[in-house]
């Protein structure tokens, strides 16, 4: 091949060119349904091989059950509901703890930043479960805490406010030097020039990178199944134990986590937009 | 603490000094403003203007010397800073409005959180001041949709709506078209008429020659010439000056 016959390769595509087949919108679609098929393909043979019994069928009465006329939700679907509420508490005590941690690192005080230093180093440097360990074999009995689900909830919101903490700090430090100065010069103190003038104009900013920590929230509840609380992974492992479907139940937990987290962005991208149009 | 200088006198500064680590911004100050009085002061780039009047307001601190507002002397960040800067308006060169609000909401958000006021009464000392300034129609406006020089008188109303004793100017006009710096100016001559405190920080030797009481010309972190502006711009004594003279006024 000659250097002539490369070169229309490294143009932009021309629109006046009619578009090669293998480029095409339909072929495009194409492609995604045989990858498809072939990956459910490769599954049912697998299951095949294994001597595999599919029972679809008895699936639906573990999301919910009508006995006698009374409508009952199933062991799915309460595990859904925990990890929602692991995930929303955890997301409000992470934010709490992150923008109590990004102050106190932008703050002139020296104890507040060691504080906040020595935090953020330990949180991030050792292993989640091994965070969910202690949380859960030590600290849970000497707090007293006797619901594993708050152990849980606040392990993970000291992890994740890590993360929440960088994110806000970032946000503050991004507003220009000239609104704390506008701010303090019409007699607003230091906290009412957060609340009134800094955090209002960050918090659009942080948005976006805040929805990867609800997400992430989301996803690590699952580890709680490890310290027995009662959330979706865990319902999964034990209606799995009760019934040994376990393919037919992994395959419909993870879409499940999949529906709460991309709706879940969604929201958020819709609520980003709002606030902006507000300018 | 208080001065013993005569009521009349509003900001007291003796013996000045202010570093910046070790580099010495300020040396030996003293300055002295009046009631009513309208100060310029200008000097070439560098030489501590704006260091100056942000010492009066606290959003610098002074390592040595003394500085008296109203008989109270200026000194560490405590609880009464704050309430002692709302005392003095500033008004920035790149104007600081806030974004997220609207230019009203600019104007009320000091007396509503600092001073206590109800939203009408709040509104109303807005709009009032929004009308000093010329721009009452731009009240429900976001600060991006307004000119520069709008956005500065902006600035200026939501300072006034403070009511502060003293106004600080940063070189108010030097971020504006050469179109809008005269209605910037022709707001704060009608404020000096009221007999409002201004120290004006401006290379504006026409608006200086206007309003001043009193000129001051820094340089290299010194006040070295002081003086009525008849004086200042017809005999200068001093070399310097006129050589920053003779620049600004070949403009
Ligand atoms: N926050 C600061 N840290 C270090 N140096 C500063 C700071 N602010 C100003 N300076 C220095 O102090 C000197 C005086 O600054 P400034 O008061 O802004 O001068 P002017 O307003 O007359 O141009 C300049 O050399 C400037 O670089
Ligand atoms: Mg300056």
């Amino acid at each position: 091949m000659t250097l002539r016959d490369a070169e229309p390769a490294l143009l932009p595509p021309d629109s006046n060119r009619r578009v090669k087949w293998w480029n095409s919108k339909s072929f495009d679609v194409a492609q995604f349904v045989a990858l498809s098929g072939l990956l459910v393909w490769l599954v049912w043979r697998g299951a095949q091989t294994m001597d595999y019994r599919w029972q679809w069928h008895r699936l639906p009465q573990y999301f919910y059950e009508v006995i006698d006329g009374e409508f009952l939700w199933g062991p799915l679907m309460y595990g859904l509901m925990v990890t929602i509420e692991i995930a929303a508490w955890g997301m409000l005590l992470a934010m709490i703890i992150g923008l109590v941690t990004a102050v106190l690192r932008l703050s002139g005080s020296f104890a507040g930043r060691v504080v906040s230093t020595v935090y953020l180093e330990v949180i991030r440097n050792t292993p989640l479960l091994v965070q969910v360990s202690i949380f859960y074999f030590v600290l849970q009995p000497i707090l007293g805490i006797n619901n594993p689900i708050w152990t849980g909830i606040l392990c993970l919101a000291f992890f994740e406010g890590t993360f929440a903490s960088e994110i806000i700090r970032a946000g503050i430090n991004s507003v220009p030097r000239g609104q704390w100065e506008a701010g303090t010069s019409i007699g607003l103190n230091r906290t009412k020039t957060y609340i009134y003038v800094i955090l209002p104009q960050a918090i659009p900013l942080m948005l976006p990178p805040m929805t990867g920590i609800m997400v992430n929230l989301i996803k690590h509840s699952a580890i709680l199944s490890f310290i027995a609380v009662f959330e979706l992974t865990t319902e999964a492992r034990n209606l799995i134990g009760d019934t040994f479907m376990s393919f037919e139940v992994w395959f419909v937990v993870g879409p499940m986590y999949l529906v709460l987290t991309i709706s879940l962005s969604t929201l958020v991208a819709w609520m980003e937009r709002r606030i902006r149009r507000r300018r | 603490m208080i001065d013993s200088a005569d009521q009349e006198t509003v900001i007291v500064m003796t013996g000045v000094n202010k570093w910046f680590d070790d580099f010495h911004v300020l040396k030996d100050i003293d300055f002295n403003v009046r009631r009513g009085e309208r100060v310029v002061v200008c000097g070439p780039s560098g030489s501590g203007k704006s260091t100056l009047i942000r010492c009066i307001n606290r959003l610098e601190d002074h390592q040595q010397g003394s500085i008296v507002f109203n008989g109270v002397e200026l000194g560490a960040e405590t609880k009464q800073t704050a309430s002692l800067r709302a005392e003095v308006g500033m008004v920035f060169q790149q104007f600081n409005l806030f974004p997220h609000l609207t230019i009203l909401e600019n104007c009320t958000l000091g007396p509503m959180k600092v001073r206590g006021a109800s939203r009408a009464e709040a509104n109303q000392l807005a709009m009032e001041y929004l009308e000093k300034v010329h721009i009452p129609e731009q009240g429900e406006k976001f600060p991006s949709q307004l000119s520069g020089g709008q956005q500065q008188r902006a600035a200026i109303a939501r300072s006034l709506c403070m009511r502060p004793e003293v106004m600080l100017f940063d070189e108010p006009t030097s971020s504006l078209d050469p179109e809008m710096i005269k209605e910037v100016l022709d707001v704060m001559i009608e404020l000096a008429e009221t007999g409002m405190t201004m120290i004006c920080v401006t290379h504006e030797m026409g608006f200086a020659r206007t309003v001043a009481d009193k000129m001051i010309f820094m340089d290299e972190g010194r006040i070295i010439e002081e003086g009525p502006p008849e004086e200042f711009f017809a005999n200068t004594k001093n070399e310097r000056t006129k050589l920053f003279l003779g620049q600004i006024l070949s403009h």
